[in-house]
């Protein structure tokens, strides 16, 4: 293991590594503290310049004004009915897309799958006028519809790197026994690999999750009003609308990243394995 | 879901398999025709949604993109072909060359998250109790919308009470209004953007140690090897996987870099921090204008730094496959 383990280590050295970590974090999150402490402060304290004080009084009312007082409810909504079927959309694609690349042999095989690598890596401006334009013309503009479906045919990229080479990895005998005793293609799809990919589908939608949800640029691209916009459009909006309350600016805040962080806490494991996919390869 | 309804209906079926064998003759060779056009037929129709998907939201709109930048267009009326005018004007116009610059700052600083995520990721690599919530509480940046992330910076930042300039303040300096800072601006989004991607450069560092050899750390330790020397001559040679994304993902992100500039700033001071990907969302899109085409080469010229990058990394995993890693 490197570096060498603390434990054996001097008592100093372990006392002082202790010692590091809490503060370390601290300094780390340094930001993000601030911004959980604000959202709970009434605005009075920010009139009157405590700004880093204890909070003269724990005001949970910032969070129930933000839920009130502006549409953050339905923004949070809308994410979850842009985030939700994306998942499903793309991880679905990408186990058929993977799974093709992944056990066939035919001669576009590595071109297409150099083609979902790449177009998975351009940037977003590249895209934009033309699938602005598309998503016009098929009248889904300012709709949850257009923004999942463009959601989807992008997040597939992604996930049929993913899923290729997560099947690449199991092992070929189980395909090729069961092609021998006879099994249709599709069977042996739906039996035989689609049961071992549990850990990839899981991995991949946690990440498509926080992916999707944090997406912004799309949701401006695409999104026009209030009522079809995901909540990182949303509080843009709120931002401007609130120039200087920033108690409420950071309730928002947390608001709007709670979702992807329980996500995240809930299923560390798999979203970690997905990640770093590729990482100790080699 | 997926767990309860396949069980059942897998084991109910298995008996059909072996059933197989005992059909007459002459179906069975129409089976076995119909087996070996399958296994040529089925990739195709395992790709065909999730290829016309690609092809129709991704690739082809690149190609589109490469026409319109040869128009003027407003989006809505005529198109009029203007060949290479566009592009033309793009090397008069002093915007660009900032947000180009800006870019460059962006890919040359955010490299900083490499090293960085392997020093906590170094840092990190412990058995001490706790050592889990530790590392996940560390990551926690990078799961944080960057729209999110661009607030808690801008309010780090806020002049008079920001938390940046009370500590400039506590050290004896006089406060920074960073973000209206034509000098700061772009060091001050660099600063909040390295702050994720150090984390997931952290992640990926910390899966990586734990898969270092531990035999041939022994054996250098034997040799004397300690410390720095450790470090570079052992352990990094090892981590090149992980380097490797941990420099692929940099250098994207560098390069997508947006939502940050649009929310803690807009491109400002007067168009100071802009980016391309900003600059392009601007003329194409926002009050400023909808100038299409001049936003596609704008993006076009965007595109075509990523695709260096991009080339350099096919023909690495081109490496990889023909290797068959």
């Amino acid at each position: 293991m490197f570096p060498t383990p603390v434990a054996n280590a001097s008592a100093p050295t372990r006392v002082a590594y202790k010692v590091a970590l809490p503060i370390s974090l601290v300094v780390w999150l340094l930001p993000l503290i601030g911004v959980m402490v604000t959202s709970i402060r009434p605005g009075s304290d920010l009139a009157m310049g405590n700004y880093f004080g204890v909070p003269s009084s724990f005001e949970l009312g910032n969070y129930l004004t933000v839920f009130q007082n502006t549409p953050m409810g339905l923004f949070i909504m809308n994410s979850f009915k842009v985030t939700i079927p994306t998942v499903i959309g793309a991880v679905a694609l990408s186990c058929l897309t993977g799974y093709a690349l992944a056990t066939y042999k035919f001669k576009t095989n590595l071109w297409l799958f150099f083609m979902f690598v790449a177009g998975n890596f351009v940037p977003f401006q590249i895209l934009m006028v033309p699938v602005r334009d598309l998503t016009l013309k098929m009248g889904l503009y300012d709709t949850v519809t257009g923004l999942v479906l463009f959601h989807v045919a992008f997040q597939t990229g992604f996930c049929t790197l993913f899923m290729r080479n997560f099947i690449k990895a199991l092992p070929s005998e189980l395909i090729e026994a069961a092609r021998v005793e006879g099994v249709s293609e599709l069977r042996i799809f739906w039996f035989v690999v689609l049961p071992l990919m549990r850990p990839a589908i899981a991995a991949l939608s946690v990440l498509i999750f926080t992916f999707i949800w944090n997406d912004f640029f799309w949701a401006t691209v695409l999104v026009q009003g209030t009522h079809a916009m995901p909540v990182t459009g949303g509080i843009i909006s709120l931002n401007g609308q609130w120039v200087a309350q920033w108690h409420l600016v950071s309730a928002g805040s947390v608001v709007a990243a709670m979702p992807p962080v329980i996500m995240f806490f809930l299923m560390q494991k798999h979203f970690i394995a997905g990640l770093t996919l590729g990482a100790t390869k080699g | 879901m997926s767990e309860q309804a396949l069980a059942p209906v897998s084991s109910g079926n298995s008996p059909k398999f072996s059933g197989g064998p005992t059909t007459s003759g002459a179906s069975k060779t129409r089976s076995s025709k119909w087996i070996a056009n399958q296994r040529k037929l089925a990739p195709w129709l395992f790709l065909a949604p999730g290829v016309v998907m690609f092809l129709v939201y991704v690739i082809a709109p690149i190609g589109q993109s490469l026409w319109i930048s040869l128009y003027e267009w407003d989006g809505i009326g005529v198109k009029t072909f203007i060949s290479i005018a566009n592009y033309i004007e793009l090397i008069d116009d002093e915007a660009f060359y900032t947000a180009l610059y800006n870019n460059v700052l962006w890919l040359v600083l955010y490299m900083l998250a490499v090293p960085a995520g392997l020093l906590i990721a170094i840092f990190l690599n412990q058995t001490v109790t706790g050592i889990r919530i530790y590392k996940s509480l560390f990551f926690f940046p990078f799961v944080i919308s960057q729209i999110v992330v661009g607030l808690i910076f801008s309010w780090f930042y806020a002049p008079n009470f920001g938390l940046f300039t009370k500590l400039l303040e506590f050290m004896g300096m006089e406060g920074i209004a960073i973000l209206a800072d034509e000098r700061f601006v772009t060091y001050g989004i660099i600063v909040a953007g390295l702050w994720p991607q150090i984390a997931y450069c952290m992640i990926l560092y910390l899966t990586g140690l734990n898969n270092v050899s531990p035999d041939q750390i022994e054996a250098a330790r034997l040799d004397g090897a300690k410390g720095w020397k450790m470090l570079w001559y052992v352990i990094i040679p090892q981590l090149r996987p992980a380097t490797f994304i941990a420099v692929v993902v940099t250098i994207i992100g560098a390069l997508r870099s947006f939502d940050l500039v649009s929310i803690m700033t807009s491109g400002g001071p007067y168009g100071s921090s802009r980016v391309l990907s900003y600059y392009m969302y601007e003329q194409a899109l926002s009050e400023y204008g909808f100038r299409m085409g001049y936003g596609a080469a704008i993006a076009v010229v965007l595109f075509a730094i990523m695709m260096v990058f991009i080339t350099l990394f096919i023909v690495r995993m081109l490496k990889d496959e023909r290797e068959g890693y």
